[in-house]
């Protein structure tokens, strides 16, 4: 919102006001329509996640309050407007109440860094890509002091479950999230986008990027890694003792999240607001940015509907034992690449201005291997999977041949 | 915009974002029924009483994962500069970032092979 | 005194850091320390962005509030008694001496280089980059040296912890 602050500004300072007064209204303003787009959405997206999980289900889902259903969050807002709230008598009040509080401004607060379009964004920070990932580290702490706070046993495992979940699963996102920034040569979110003018870095590292939304994937705590709502297992887990309005912010929280993920994705991997007749208008720059963050939503929660929870040991050997590796042998061989490509001259060493014709060389090697190591990978797993189905095959002959001794 | 200037908007959206949410909470509080007893308000684990302390004894292994967590975390500060300057820097810069990560996979190797990523 | 967001932004982190190092000594809670000191951190956190060492913050943050913290409640809950600390460390004398000491070491490590004559080297007129940070760790006449000791130590602390947590479990 750079160009309508000092606008403000400069007219309130004309006008006759406080100069300091002008920059902190001007400031004010600029925060209130920033915060106020992830705040619009997560009322569209509560719709949008019911919406979708219904037909995925087979079902209609929310049809009854206003065209197609549109109403229904507000009818939902204002029933739990109408819930008594509960608080356990051994809870720890303050920190009971503070939790759901930090758990949303801490998703809200990652829309600080999100660039808009190329002109209108809330600060373009030089350490952008490094602060989301620092803020959304406040979630995780929202969510052990809701566990704890709530004195109870079923929370506080949920709560310890959830978090030994996203701590593991910050590494391998880190990981990918060190590919843009090493090839954009910045942490900022403007330069990260603007460095793929020449290619989007997805066609550099769709491994990255693959990592990068399993890894968001988790951070949400959705499906297949909802140990958040291990419903079956842990009554609910972290939020069982929450009710009304506290409990429906955690979960405004989470679909927020998982929107702002999509969108992060679209700047970091997918070019942001590019797109056809981008620089035409920011009207189309922001709808081709809005377009790319919703399409990765979807697919985001068609994963979660399509697919079952994992158990707990296995999220852990997943992460520790397959996408931490992986992201770093991913790192590895694409800094090398680039490096000798570099040394040699095919590659440019400064992406802002590097066109498509110069970064094309670049592209293809670092595609090339990045889908060696996918087919690599496939392979091991291909082997590993005949031997597991192998092994399970001979446990069931031998049970079944014992069920059947016993019988007779 | 200074830098200073751009921090003064993120403070002050952090100060507003806990607001946003604390909003329709405080709504909440002003219109809802307040109808409390004793059995409502106690711990709900599974419909039977709650027995003993809720905060027990834990396993240690959330502590291994998060002592391994740590020293990644640590290893990212170090990392997010070498990739910024990446583009800068000649084939030595290079391998002094790969010798760097290298010794931590090591270290990841050794938590494997000693079975600390197993969840038991 | 002038009253500008650099002010009122320093009054608010002091604080922060002074108030949540209070709460860290008062409270009888082991987890609500916890969150205390995170309330100081985060309060230093804010000083770095004032000395515009942004990269700092967002270190302090990460490091601190997204791991230490974690692995401190992670540590709470592998002790008996989290929220009845009954015993008191009595031995008042000997820490108040420490205390003391290490507080007047600080005071005259920060104030004498300012009244003395190394001002000229407290203001350094290039702002640091997190560029040139990352360049200066990589360089031969740089800080490569540590860097990579950096990482032998962090490798070391990595399996010296793995080892003695796995040694205690079994």
């Amino acid at each position: 919102m750079d160009e309508l602050c000092t606008g403000l500004c400069k007219l309130m300072v004309e006008s006759g006001a406080d100069a300091g007064l002008a920059q902190f209204v001007s400031l004010l303003v600029g925060v209130l329509l920033v915060s106020g787009v992830p705040l619009l959405t997560v009322i569209i997206l509560i719709w949008v996640e019911r919406k979708v999980a219904a037909r995925i289900q087979d079902r209609i889902g929310p049809n009854r309050v206003g065209p197609l259903g549109l109403m229904q969050t507000f009818a939902d807002l204002l029933k739990l407007l109408g819930k008594e709230d509960i608080t356990p008598t051994s809870a720890d009040r303050v920190l009971y109440n503070a939790a759901p509080l930090v758990s949303f401004a801490s998703v809200v607060l990652i829309w600080v860094v999100v660039p808009f379009t190329p002109f209108h964004f809330g600060v373009d920070l030089e350490i952008g890509a490094l602060y989301f990932v620092a803020i959304a580290s406040l979630g995780t702490l929202a969510i052990m002091t809701a566990g704890w706070a709530s004195n109870n046993k079923y929370a506080l495992l949920g709560a310890f479950r959830v978090v030994a979940l996203l701590v593991s699963y910050e590494v391998p996102l880190v990981f990918a999230l060190l590919v843009p920034v090493m090839l954009a040569g910045s942490m900022s979110m403007l330069d990260i986008v603007n460095a793929q003018t020449g290619m989007w870095f997805v066609v550099f590292s769709p491994l990255a990027f693959v990592i990068f939304y399993i890894s968001s994937q988790a951070e949400t705590g959705r499906a297949p890694f909802d140990l958040i709502e291990a419903e079956s297992e842990l009554v609910a887990g972290f939020n069982i003792e929450y009710s009304g309005m506290k409990f429906g912010m955690f979960f405004a929280a989470e679909f927020l999240h998982v929107f702002t993920n999509g969108i992060l994705m679209a700047l970091l991997f997918f070019g942001g607001w590019m797109g056809p007749l981008y620089y035409e208008s920011p009207l189309i720059a922001f709808a081709w940015l809005g377009l790319k963050g919703a399409f990765i939503y979807l697919t985001t929660l068609w994963l979660r509907n399509t697919v079952p929870r994992l158990r707990i040991d296995q999220i852990m050997a997943f992460n520790w034992k397959f996408l931490v590796p992986l992201s770093i042998v991913n790192l590895i061989l694409l800094s090398a690449a680039l490096k000798i490509l570099q040394e040699l001259g095919f590659a440019p060493r400064d992406m802002l201005s590097a066109s498509f014709v110069d970064v094309l060389p670049t592209t293809v090697i670092m595609f090339l291997i990045n889908l060696a190591l996918v087919v690599y990978l496939l392979g091991i797993l291909r082997k590993r999977g005949q031997e597991a189905r192998r092994e399970s095959g001979a446990a069931q002959g031998a049970l079944a041949q014992a069920a059947s001794g016993a019988g007779d | 915009m200074n830098v200073l200037n751009e921090w003064a908007f993120v403070g002050l959206f952090a100060l507003l974002a806990p607001i946003f949410p604390a909003l329709p909470i405080v709504i909440a509080w002003l219109v809802r029924p307040r109808k409390p007893n004793v059995l409502k308000s106690s711990t709900y684990e599974c419909g039977v009483e709650t027995i003993g302390d809720t905060w027990v004894q834990f396993r240690v292994q959330y502590y291994i994962y998060g002592l391994i967590f740590l020293v990644f975390d640590v290893e990212m500060v170090f990392l997010f500069p070498w990739a910024v300057a990446y583009n800068g820097m000649n084939l030595f810069g290079f391998v002094a970032g790969f010798l760097f990560i290298f010794l931590l996979t090591d270290a990841l190797f050794y938590a494997w092979k000693k079975n600390a990523l197993d969840w038991k | 005194m002038e009253l500008n967001a650099v002010t009122i932004g320093f009054f608010i982190f002091t604080i922060l850091t002074l108030g949540g190092a209070i709460g860290v000594v008062t409270t009888r809670n082991l987890f609500q320390g916890t969150i205390w000191l995170m309330v100081s951190l985060f309060g230093v956190a804010g000083y770095f962005v004032l000395l515009s060492a942004p990269f700092l913050a967002a270190v302090q943050v990460l490091v601190y509030i997204g791991a230490i913290a974690i692995l401190i409640t992670f540590a709470v809950m592998l002790t008996r008694s989290v929220t009845r600390i009954k015993e008191r460390y009595i031995r008042t004398i000997p820490s108040l001496v420490v205390s003391l000491a290490l507080f007047l070491a600080l005071l005259f490590g920060v104030t004498v280089p300012i009244f003395g004559d190394y001002s000229s080297e407290l203001a350094p007129t290039v702002v640091m980059t997190t560029r040139d940070l990352g360049l200066a760790l990589v360089e031969g006449n740089g800080y490569v040296v540590p860097f990579l000791l950096a990482s032998v130590l962090l490798t070391a602390a990595m399996i010296g912890a793995i080892f003695i947590a796995r040694d205690e479990e079994s």
